[in-house]
C-alpha cells in the first residue's frame, strides 16, 4: 500500500498528461515513466486518440468529403463517382425484380464504405456513430466510477450499518445479470423517457443509455474500492490522523481518496471497454441510441439485413468496436502495471 | 414458375355473394369424387415426406382458438367445418363450399335460419363417426372456451348472449338444434348476416368430437377430419402430420386427398438458414419471409423456385384521430400525400413484393374500385408523393412543429420503413421520433388507446374475403374499445353516418355501396394504406404442383415431392 506521504494527489494526476517538466517527483512520475516504457500501452493510447479525433471530425467529413447528410434516407438519389452516375440504392437486376442492393464501397470521398439500406453514407455514419458510442461509454464510465467511489469509500470507511446497507444494495445490483438489467431498464426508459418531478429526459436522449450503463457496472468497481478502503481505514497513517482528531471529511479527501484514485484510474479504461460493448449491444437491440442518430451498435443492426449483399455495413463498426475495446484493455493493463508500486520496472531518473 | 394471377381478373366482383353460392354449388358437384386427372396424378405422385420449416411455432393447436395464419394453413388439411373455403387457386379459393355438410345451407326466415345436412359415413381420425351431436357440441365449445371471435362473429346466434355471460354452461339454447336421425343441423340467428356462411367456414367453427375437453388443447392434437392428422406437436422442435387413416375424399373442392404421406414442420431455424436449406434441397418450404439480402439471389439464381402471389393484405399507418396532430384530418391527409409508396415497397423487397395503394379495400375484394386521392395526380392509382401539398396541409392545420412518435415493431423491414417515415414527417414539418417495440406486442400496443399512440405502422390480413373484414372491422365505432388491448380500430375513428352505411352494406352486400364507403373512408384518412402485400414462397426443386389459395396460401395437400 502506498503510504499517505507518497500517495498521488489530484493535481499531479492532472499534470500527468500535460507538462512533464512540471511533474513533481513521486509515485505519479514513476507511474508515467513506467507507462512510457510500455509500448503496447502507448500504441493503444495513440490508437484511441486517433479514433477519438476522427470521430470528432465527423461533421467536417460528412460535409466536405462525403458531401452527404448521413441522418436522412437517400433511397431514390444518385451519386457521381469518377464521372459515373450511380444509384445509391441499386434496383435488382434479376428477372423477378426481387430485392435491391445499396451502393458498395467506392473508395472515393463520397460513399467510401458504401451505403446502408437507407442509402446513407456508411463511413460518415461510422464516424458519427463513434462519437455517440464513445461519448456514452466515456460518460457512463465517469458516472460509474464516481458512484463506485462514493459508495465504496463510504461503505469501507464508515463501516457498521452504512456498510451493511450499501453492501447489500451492491449485492442486489450484482445479483442481476448485467445485460438483463441493462435491457430491462432500457426497454422501460427508452419507451417512455424518464420523468422525475419537473425534470424530463426524452426517450431519445443519450442521457438515458449513459445513466443505465453507468449504473449497472457500479458494483464491479465499488466492491474493490470498498475492500481497499477497509484496509486503508486500518492503516497507521489513517489511525494516526484519527487519533490527532482530524475530521473524517478531511481524512477522506486527503488520505483515502488519493490512495483510491490509482485504483479508479486503472478501472477506467476497463470499465469503458465494458460500457462500449454494452452500449453497442443495447443499440443493436434498438434500445440504446435511437434513429436517426447512429452508434456502432445501430450500424451493425442496419447491416444485419445486408450481410450477404453489403457485409461492409456490419463489419466496419464491428472492427471499430474490436479495435477500440482492445486498445482500452491494453491501456488498462498498462496503467495497472504502471501504477503498481510493487512493479519491478526500472525507472530512469 | 411465377404467378401474378388472380388479382387483376377479379377486381370488379359485383355480386360476390351470389357468385360465391353458384360457384360453390358447381364446385361441390364437380368435386364429389376425385377427377380423372387428379386420380392419375395421385397414382403418379402419391407418397414421400414434406419437410417444412418455421422459425417459431404459432401457439396452441386448438383450431377453435388459434388465430395465426401459419396454423390455419395446417388446419386446412386436418380440420373441417360444415362449410369451408375451396382449396383452390385464385377466385375459386375465396368461395365457400360445403364441407362436412353435403350442400350449402338452406337459408330461410329472411336469413334467420340456416339448415344443413351432415354428410353420412364420415369419421374422425380416432375412428369415431362424425354425428350431429359432435356438430352441436363444437358450436357450444366455441363459447365454452371463449374463442377469439365468439363475441363479434358468432354472437349473432340465438342464445349466444347467455353463452358469452356464462361460457361454462353454454347450451346455445334456441340457437342450434339437430336431428341425429336425419343428420340435420339448424342454426338460428337473431338477425340476418350475409357473411355468416363465411364466418363458419373458418377454423374456429371446426367440428371436433363431442367429448373434446372444453379447454384449450394446447399441444394435444385434436381429432382430425381432413387427409392429415397431427401426430405430435412439440413447440420447441416440430409439428408432425401423418395421414388420417379414416379419411376418404368426399369433395375435392372442400378437402382433397393429399399427395405426400407426412408433413413435418421443424422449428428454430433462422430464415437465412432456411433459404439456404431450400436452395440446397434439404428443406421444401418455409413459412417465414425470405431475408431481404437473399432476395436478389433468389430472383437471379433460383427463379424457378420462387412463387409470388398478391395477398388480401396490406401495410398501413394508423393515425389516432383523437390525439394531436392527427385529430385534424388535414394532418392525416398530409401524411398520406407525403409518403413515397414506391420507396416503401423497395424497402419491403422491391416492386415484385408490393403494389402501392391509397385506398382501404385491396385489389381482389368485392367493392374495390381503384382510387387514390393522395398522389401527385389524383386518380385511380398512386404515382408519386406530393410533398408541396403535404407541407401546405400541415401548415394549414396549425400542427407544424409538433412532436410525433412513430410506433413500429423491431422487425427489420418495419424498422426500415419507420426510419423512412421519420424522415418524411420531419420533411413536412413535424419533429418525429421512433418508438420501436417487440413485434410480439405490436398490435396489442397499438390497439390500446391508453398507450396514446399517435401514429403506428402495422399490417392487416383478411380473415375472410369480404369488404366488411377491412372497413367495418378496422374502422367501425363498435371496433373501438377504449383502454383495451383488443381494440382493432386503432385509429379510434367513429363516424355514425359511415357506420350506418356499413351496416346496410353488410346486409345488401352491394359492391357499389362498399366502393362508396371505401372512397369516403379513404378521403377521411383515419389510416393510410401503403402497399398491398405480395407473398414470396420459395420451394425446393423437388416440390411440385404448387397451388396457392388466397386464404390458405400454399395448400399442403396439393403439393407433391415425388
Amino acid at each position: 500500500m502506498v503510504p499517505a506521504s507518497r500517495a498521488p494527489n489530484i493535481k499531479s494526476f492532472l499534470l500527468l498528461f500535460f507538462k512533464k517538466e512540471d511533474l513533481p517527483s513521486g509515485p505519479w512520475r514513476v507511474a508515467l515513466a513506467r507507462l512510457r516504457q510500455d509500448r503496447a500501452a502507448l500504441a493503444s493510447a495513440a490508437t484511441l486518440v486517433l479514433i477519438i479525433v476522427a470521430c470528432l471530425l465527423a461533421p467536417l467529413y460528412a460535409r466536405h468529403i462525403a458531401g452527404t447528410d448521413p441522418f436522412r434516407p437517400h433511397l431514390d438519389e444518385t451519386v457521381t463517382i469518377g464521372g459515373r452516375t450511380l444509384d445509391i440504392l441499386q434496383p435488382a437486376d434479376n428477372p423477378l425484380h426481387l430485392g435491391s442492393a445499396p451502393l458498395g464501397p467506392t473508395w472515393h470521398g463520397a460513399y467510401f464504405l458504401g451505403a446502408d439500406g437507407q442509402g446513407r453514407d456508411v463511413a460518415a455514419r461510422l464516424l458519427y456513430g463513434g462519437r455517440n458510442s464513445l461519448l456514452i461509454a466515456g460518460a457512463a464510465t465517469l458516472l460509474c466510477l464516481a458512484l463506485a467511489a462514493i459508495v465504496g469509500i463510504l461503505a469501507g470507511f464508515m463501516g457498521g450499518v452504512i456498510d451493511q446497507i450499501l453492501s447489500r444494495l451492491l449485492d442486489i445490483l450484482w445479483a442481476f445479470p448485467v445485460y438483463l438489467l441493462a435491457i430491462s431498464l432500457s426497454v422501460v426508459l427508452i419507451s417512455q423517457g424518464l420523468h422525475i418531478g419537473p425534470f424530463t429526459i426524452e426517450a431519445d436522449s443519450l442521457l438515458l443509455p449513459i445513466a443505465i450503463i453507468g449504473i449497472v457496472y457500479v458494483p464491479y468497481a465499488a466492491r474493490p474500492v470498498r475492500g481497499l478502503v477497509l484496509g486503508l481505514a486500518r492503516s497507521d497513517f489513517v489511525l494516526a490522523a484519527v487519533a490527532l482528531g482530524v475530521p473524517n471529511r478531511r481524512i477522506l479527501v486527503r488520505d483515502i481518496l488519493p490512495n483510491v484514485a490509482s485504483t479508479l484510474l486503472v478501472f477506467a479504461p476497463l470499465i469503458m471497454a465494458l460500457n462500449l460493448l454494452t452500449e453497442s449491444a443495447l443499440s443493436f437491440l434498438q434500445i440504446g441510441v435511437q434513429p436517426p442518430a447512429a452508434s456502432w451498435g445501430t450500424i451493425i443492426a442496419d447491416g444485419q439485413t445486408l450481410i450477404y449483399t453489403s457485409p461492409i455495413v456490419a463489419i466496419a463498426p464491428g472492427v471499430a468496436i474490436v479495435i477500440t475495446v482492445l486498445a482500452l484493455n491494453v491501456l488498462g493493463d498498462g496503467l495497472r502495471d504502471a501504477l503498481d508500486p510493487r512493479a519491478k520496472l526500472r525507472v530512469r531518473s | 414458375m411465377i404467378k401474378f394471377c388472380w388479382a387483376a381478373r377479379i377486381c370488379r366482383r359485383a355480386a360476390a355473394s351470389a357468385a360465391a353460392v353458384l360457384l360453390g354449388l358447381s364446385l361441390a358437384r364437380a368435386g364429389i369424387e376425385p377427377s380423372g386427372d387428379r386420380g392419375a396424378l395421385m397414382r403418379a405422385h402419391r407418397g414421400g415426406a414434406l419437410r417444412l420449416s418455421s422459425y417459431q411455432p404459432s401457439g396452441t393447436i386448438d383450431p377453435q382458438i388459434n388465430y395465426e395464419s401459419d396454423f390455419w394453413q395446417v388446419f386446412a388439411v386436418t380440420q373441417d367445418g360444415l362449410l369451408t373455403f375451396a382449396k383452390a387457386e385464385d377466385q375459386p379459393g375465396m368461395t365457400v363450399v360445403p364441407d362436412l355438410a353435403d350442400a350449402l345451407p338452406e337459408i330461410t326466415d329472411g336469413g334467420l335460419t340456416y339448415r344443413f345436412h351432415l354428410r353420412p359415413g364420415l369419421r374422425f381420425s380416432t375412428g369415431q363417426k362424425i354425428g350431429v351431436a359432435d356438430v352441436l357440441a363444437s358450436f357450444r365449445r366455441m363459447f365454452k372456451i371463449s374463442g377469439p371471435n365468439v363475441g363479434s362473429w358468432y354472437n349473432i346466434l340465438v342464445g349466444a348472449d347467455a353463452c358469452l355471460a356464462t361460457p361454462a354452461t353454454c347450451t346455445l339454447a334456441g340457437g342450434i338444434e339437430g336431428d341425429p336421425a336425419t343428420g340435420t343441423i339448424t342454426l338460428h340467428l337473431i338477425r340476418p348476416d350475409a357473411e355468416f356462411s363465411q364466418k363458419i367456414a373458418l377454423p374456429f367453427a371446426s367440428i371436433l368430437p363431442a367429448d373434446t375437453p372444453p379447454s384449450d388443447l394446447g399441444t394435444t392434437p385434436p381429432a382430425a377430419t381432413g387427409p392429415y392428422m397431427i401426430a405430435s406437436y412439440n413447440p420447441v422442435r416440430a409439428l408432425v402430420l401423418v395421414r388420417n387413416p379414416y379419411f376418404h375424399q368426399w369433395s375435392e373442392a372442400a378437402q382433397p386427398d393429399g399427395f405426400v404421406d407426412s408433413i413435418t414442420i421443424r422449428y428454430g431455424l433462422q430464415n437465412e438458414a432456411e433459404i439456404t436449406a431450400i436452395e440446397n434441397g434439404s428443406l421444401d418450404w418455409t413459412s417465414d419471409p425470405a431475408p431481404l439480402d437473399r432476395l436478389a439471389e433468389i430472383g437471379a439464381r433460383f427463379t424457378s423456385l420462387a412463387h409470388i402471389h398478391p395477398l388480401l393484405a396490406y401495410y398501413y399507418l394508423m393515425m389516432n384521430t383523437r390525439i394531436a396532430p392527427f385529430s385534424d384530418v388535414r394532418a392525416r391527409r398530409a401524411v398520406a400525400f407525403a409518403i413515397n409508396r414506391r420507396l416503401v415497397v423497395n424497402l419491403y423487397g422491391g416492386p415484385a413484393l408490393g403494389t402501392p395503394i391509397c385506398q382501404l379495400l385491396p385489389e381482389g375484394i368485392a367493392g374495390h374500385v381503384p382510387y387514390c386521392p393522395f398522389t401527385l395526380n389524383p386518380g385511380a392509382t398512386w404515382s408519386a408523393p406530393d410533398l408541396a401539398q403535404a407541407r401546405a396541409l400541415v401548415k394549414a392545420s396549425g400542427t407544424a412543429g409538433q412532436k410525433v412518435t412513430i410506433v413500429s415493431s423491431d422487425r427489420d423491414i418495419e424498422r426500415a420503413i419507420a426510419i423512412y417515415l421519420q424522415s418524411v414527417l420531419n420533411d413536412i414539418g413535424y419533429r418525429a421520433s421512433i418508438h420501436s417495440i417487440s413485434f410480439n406486442i405490436r398490435d396489442t400496443y397499438l390497439q390500446n388507446s391508453s398507450n396514446r399512440v399517435q401514429i403506428g405502422l402495422t399490417d392487416w390480413y383478411q380473415d375472410y374475403p369480404s369488404p366488411s373484414d377491412f372497413l367495418n372491422v378496422l374502422l367501425s365505432c363498435a371496433s373501438f374499445h377504449p383502454g383495451s388491448d383488443a381494440s382493432i380500430n386503432m385509429s379510434a375513428f367513429c363516424d355514425p353516418g359511415i357506420d350506418a352505411r356499413m351496416q346496410q352494406a353488410m346486409q345488401t352486400q352491394s359492391a357499389a355501396d362498399w366502393a362508396g364507403i371505401d372512397h369516403d373512408l379513404t378521403d377521411l384518412a383515419p389510416l393510410t394504406t401503403l402497399f398491398q402485400i405480395h407473398r414470396l414462397d420459395v420451394v425446393s426443386a423437388r416440390l411440385g404442383h404448387f397451388r396457392f389459395s388466397p386464404l390458405v396460401h400454399m395448400i399442403f395437400s396439393e403439393v407433391w415431392v415425388q
